[in-house]
């Protein structure tokens, strides 16, 4: 058994002449909650199917759980848990069927072991609702019940949070993290920036490739070549102009009612703030922060 | 054998299917919808042809034959017609099958020792209708011509003693009097089973595909086979319902002797739905939509009733036709149901049916299994 949970070498997916994975490598050790950020499209969801043996690599290899995921892939199934994208429930079914349906199908017909995790994710008090009468809030937790009912080692979450409010998004994800604490790893794909924050660690995948996988503090300080600054400064766009020519600023655009400004570290701050004064804009504030995920990955797809 | 997956599945399915009740109440209704339909239109019984009559003679002679013809209920005399042309274009117009032409001279011939002819003229264009009526109208004739020969030997004081030298004896078993509903009916029990059954499982799979709950599907650990076993065994239920609704308004309604043993019969229809409901899972696993499936199916259907001997008698038709109807389960089911009704028959006489039949449910089940890999690409 080796002592990574998922290890893959090269592994490359094509479907014709569009490469939708492209000669991944990557190792996730035993507890991780590794998050996959990148936008649609970008080979997350082909990664996991690749993983789980949904679909056959084009080229490469990778073992989960110490299988090889093109000879083993019915080992592998029987310890993953995995979510999928659309939440696949059966919507003339309720909560409880749906979750004594799939507890069956992996042979657990101990009432209690079902009952707790249906008490795990809340849905006690829902449990004789037709799916189809669900929130898609309540739709994403059944989905997590159903797949960690067998009590996986390994668990693949595949943009389960979107369509679903921030409240619920948080709640589930102190759930992934109560799961982790039992002992379980995660592999969760994600387009929201803010979500990715919560992973031990982040890859960030873009047109099939794997730009990076670190922590977040540090893929801020490796892959940013500058540091960052929140200006505010009035007329809000013409200082967006400003910025966008000048030759000190490597990143500039628009958050919220402010500016977000990335400055080689040579530059400091003050030349900015002249140099707007000569373009006559007189009111700039500007302040170093903390540099957020979103700008880790503007920053490495715009190389 | 049936284990916990197993279990589960068929679990599922039940609360599925009782979910959507009017599906449910269609599967029900519909063979019993078919069965009268079908019942009534697939008949080869040619019977009150409507026929017009041109009476040129007038006589007594003449309408004694006429009553002759409306005695036996093969004719209707809708029409008097006063020329040969207003036949013709009775016949012509399709107002009727056939025409009687009785000569000016008809009774005068009869009453004395002549001969005379009577013309009978018929639209060949239904050739079912045509020759039936040409048999009866020959028959009724031959059968009048007699009974005159008769009544004039014995007005020359002479007894008829016509003795042929050969008789053939006809001595028609199983449906004696020729009822063509007795062998339609398990026919179309057969038909209704076949396209019913297959068409159910045909989107049973796909439609996991469909809603996406495949994918999680596979991801379980159930096999191809439990998945396929498990999606049939509730359609088989199901149309064992169907197979009794459609016996018992075959025997109630329609007469149809049911000979043999029931839960025979019961059993080795059992066997046929695999079969079929085989065919309609093998067409899910193939489609990825539920249309897809359904013409899949579809296209199955068309020959198997063709060429099954539902409505041709497969030894009319040429060579090929009859080796490819050897790979349609219809063919020997229809074998089966007629011989367990009609002919009450037990399991010796219907070994070769059996063991076709059991090689191809293994066979088409086995296929879909094989089919439905745990994959998506």
């Amino acid at each position: 058994m080796s002592e990574f949970v998922i290890q893959t070498n090269n592994l490359t997916k094509r479907f014709g002449d569009f490469t939708a994975v492209d000669q991944l490598t990557f190792a996730i050790q035993a507890g991780e909650v590794v998050g996959y950020l990148g936008p649609n499209g970008s080979g997350k969801t082909t990664t996991m199917r690749m993983l789980l043996g949904l679909i056959l690599p084009t080229e490469g290899t990778a073992t989960v759980l110490g299988y090889d995921i093109r000879q083993d892939s019915d080992a592998i199934r029987a310890e993953v848990g995995y979510m999928s994208q659309k939440f696949s429930l059966y919507h003339d079914l309720t909560v409880n069927e749906n979750l004594h349906f799939y507890a069956g199908v992996y042979g657990i017909n101990n009432e209690n072991q079902i009952q707790a995790c249906l008490d795990r994710v809340g849905l006690e008090k829902q449990k004789n609702i037709l799916v189809s009468n669900l929130s898609t809030g309540w739709k994403q937790r059944l989905a997590l019940a159903t797949a960690i009912v067998h009590h996986p080692r390994l668990l693949f979450l595949d943009e389960p949070t979107s369509g679903v409010d921030p409240t619920a998004r948080r709640a589930f994800w102190d759930l992934i993290y109560e799961l982790v604490a039992e002992g379980i790893t995660a592999l969760v794909t994600t387009h929201y920036m803010d979500e990715a924050e919560y992973c031990g660690r982040v890859g960030i995948m873009r047109e099939g490739k794997l730009l990076a996988l670190d922590t977040p503090s540090n893929l801020k300080i490796s892959t940013l070549p500058g540091k960052a600054y929140d200006l505010r400064a009035q007329p809000i766009l013409d200082t967006l102009q400003v910025l966008e020519q000048s030759q000190h600023v490597l990143r500039s655009g628009l958050v919220g009612d402010h500016l977000r400004v990335i400055l080689s570290s040579e530059v400091k701050p003050e030349t900015i703030v002249e140099e707007l004064k000569n373009h006559s804009v007189n009111n700039a504030e500007i302040e170093q922060v903390e540099p957020t995920l979103e700008d880790v990955f503007l920053s490495l797809a715009a190389q | 054998m049936i284990n916990s997956r197993l279990r589960s599945l068929i679990r599922k399915e039940f609360i599925q299917i009782r979910r959507d009740p009017r599906t449910l109440v269609l599967i029900i209704v519909i063979p019993i919808m078919q069965l009268f339909l079908l019942g009534y239109a697939a008949t080869n019984d040619v019977r009150n042809i409507p026929l017009a009559v041109l009476d040129q003679d007038h006589s007594s002679a003449a309408k004694a034959l006429l009553d002759a013809y409306r005695a036996a209920d093969y004719f209707r005399i809708t029409y008097a017609a006063s020329s040969e042309k207003e036949l013709r274009d009775l016949v012509d117009r399709g107002v009727v099958r056939a025409g009687l032409i009785i000569p000016p001279n008809y009774g005068d011939k009869v009453n004395g020792d002549g001969n005379t002819t009577i013309a009978f003229v018929l639209d060949g264009s239904d050739p079912t209708i045509a020759s039936t009526s040409l048999s009866a109208a020959q028959l009724i004739g031959q059968q009048y011509s007699t009974k005159i020969l008769a009544e004039r030997m014995q007005r020359h004081g002479q007894t008829l003693v016509m003795e042929a030298p050969i008789e053939v004896r006809p001595q028609v078993w199983y449906n004696p009097d020729l009822v063509s509903a007795y062998f339609m009916i398990p026919g179309v029990i057969g038909m209704i089973l076949y396209a019913l059954t297959s068409i159910l499982t045909a989107t049973a799979i796909v439609r996991e595909r469909e809603r996406g709950t495949i994918e999680q599907l596979i991801v379980t650990p159930i096999l191809p086979i439990e998945l396929v076993i498990g999606k049939i065994i509730p359609y088989i239920i199901l149309a064992i319902v169907n197979t009794l609704e459609v016996l018992i308004i075959g025997a109630w309604y329609f007469n149809v002797p049911v000979r043999g043993d029931l839960m025979l019969i019961l059993l080795l229809s059992g066997l046929f739905l695999l079969s079929s409901l085989g065919i309609g899972i093998f067409a899910s696993t193939t489609a990825n939509t539920q249309q897809e499936a359904m013409l899949i199916v579809w296209m199955s259907l068309l020959p198997s009733i063709f060429l099954s001997g539902f409505f041709f008698p497969i030894e009319a038709m040429p060579k090929v036709l009859q080796w490819i109807s050897y790979i349609f389960p219809l063919r020997y089911y229809l074998v089966i149901i007629r011989a367990l009704l009609l002919k009450g028959v037990g399991v010796s006489a219907l070994r070769d049916q059996i063991i076709a039949l059991t090689i191809f449910g293994v066979v088409i089940m086995s296929a879909a299994a094989k089919r439905f890999r745990k994959r998506l690409d």
